[in-house]
């Protein structure tokens, strides 16, 4: 899952503190693995050096990250681009696919439509294989199996996640708890 | 992509699609069954010569859509087109010659007639249409071998694997060369293989015919068979578009 792009995405819903971009990236995205301040801070360092978000001023009071970012509307762009683009079907999409949908839906847009758009893409993917099985050699139709089995398995977890919606969007507006321990 | 929720208009004067660019269409067809709704304004037009798969949810309304565009059910509100003629203005008799002349059908399970040997069940649209009985077997007799059934011709439906028996509702589906075949979670009762090898014959026998397929399938893997396909979802239907959303 790419970091600059989901950081990204958390700063189009609201412009935020470091500590605010890792507590929310780690109660959505880590999945037991917390991202490290110094990787937030490098991210952000870089998104900034390349224009796609501003720091503001450093704001007064006790602690070392006291600096709100905000997405320019070249870093909204390359989001956006980035999101409405289906991924290129291959198996073990589901960390890239869930990041799009939690994000989607924190943003308040149609998490559905990008859904189907991979849904269409997944069953293009299929279509080809299918070809590859009816057309080739018996070798080549059990590697076209091999591919059709775990797009399928993306295609299930696609119609589960559309079938959920509707209770996934309440669960991510539902605010995070404070981080605890660590340092920033 | 397109989402196909367009109001329901009953007007007699609508014009008729051209069936240059599509040979079935369904215009905001509304149809439930008491209180229920199943279809809520679903509209979907079907190429002449095209595979398209309809999928969907448990209960999302895809065999009620293919009902209706069948002529097998009359939608409460909407339009069903077929080839220039209005499908849901028909009396009970008339879809029902439309159905016999020009539709074949496959289901799940095959439905095949317990009491009827292979052949008589192949035979049987031919026979329906008022063909004689030796002829009607004539014309049957090459789908054995067509669908890798030789050696089967005298057997009951009892007698015959699932896959068989549904290779051989596949042939009874397509010996009258319908314009359209129906065809209703054709492999939902076959493994895999099966499955596969039912799929593989009946694209190869309708592109060899040019017949178009209304094929509905929640399972992906036979709807990678179809030229494209649509979701119902709650009684609609959504195109679905290959590419970059809100492109």
């Amino acid at each position: 899952m790419s970091v600059p792009l989901t950081l990204l995405g958390l700063l189009e819903r609201e412009p935020s503190h470091g500590y605010e971009l890792k507590r929310d990236y780690d109660a959505y995205f880590g999945r037991g693995k917390p991202l490290p301040f110094g990787q937030v801070y490098a991210t952000l360092g870089r998104l900034a050096r390349d224009g796609k978000v501003v720091a503001g001023e450093a704001e007064p009071g006790a602690g070392p990250d006291r600096k709100r970012y905000v997405i320019t509307d070249a870093g909204a762009a390359e989001f956006e681009t980035w999101l409405a683009d289906p991924v290129a079907p291959e198996p073990h999409l589901q960390t890239v696919l869930f990041a799009k949908v939690v994000l989607a839906l924190m943003l308040g847009r149609r998490a559905g439509k990008y859904l189907d758009a991979q849904r269409a893409a997944h069953l293009q993917r299929m279509r080809e294989l299918t070809e590859l099985k009816r057309n080739g050699a018996l070798v080549d139709a059990l590697l076209a199996d091999h591919g059709l089995f775990h797009l399928e398995a993306d295609l299930r977890w696609i119609d589960m996640t559309a079938a959920r919606l509707d209770a996934l969007a309440q669960a991510v507006s539902q605010p995070v708890p404070e981080v605890t321990g660590g340092s920033r | 992509m397109t989402e196909h929720t367009g109001a329901v208009s009953t007007a007699d004067r609508s014009p008729a699609p051209d069936p240059t660019d599509c040979l079935i269409e369904a215009r905001g067809v509304v149809r439930s069954f008491g209180q229920t709704p199943a279809l809520r304004g679903a509209s979907v037009s079907v190429t002449a010569g095209e595979i398209l798969a309809v999928m969907g949810p448990s209960g999302s309304g895809k065999s009620t859509l293919l009902h209706c565009l069948s002529g097998i059910l009359v939608p409460d509100t909407g339009e069903v087109w077929f080839d220039g003629r209005r499908i849901d203005a028909m009396g009970e008799a008339e879809r029902s010659a439309l159905r016999r002349d020009h539709f074949g059908f496959v289901f799940q399970s095959g439905q095949l007639v317990p009491e009827l040997t292979a052949e008589e069940n192949i035979s049987l649209p031919l026979l329906l249409s008022g063909a004689r009985r030796a002829a009607a077997l004539e014309r049957a007799r090459p789908w054995f071998e067509r669908l890798g059934l030789d050696g089967l011709e005298q057997r009951r439906s009892g007698e015959l694997s699932g896959g068989q028996a549904q290779r051989v509702a596949l042939a009874r589906g397509l010996v009258a060369g319908p314009r359209v075949l129906f065809a209703d979670e054709p492999t939902g009762s076959l493994d895999s293989l099966a499955g596969e090898m039912v799929m593989n014959l009946l694209t190869a026998a309708v592109r060899d015919q040019g017949t178009t397929v209304v094929l509905v399938t929640h399972e992906p893997r036979v709807a990678a068979y179809a030229d494209r396909e649509v979701i119902v979802r709650d009684g609609t239907v959504n195109t679905l578009a290959a590419g970059r959303v809100g492109s």
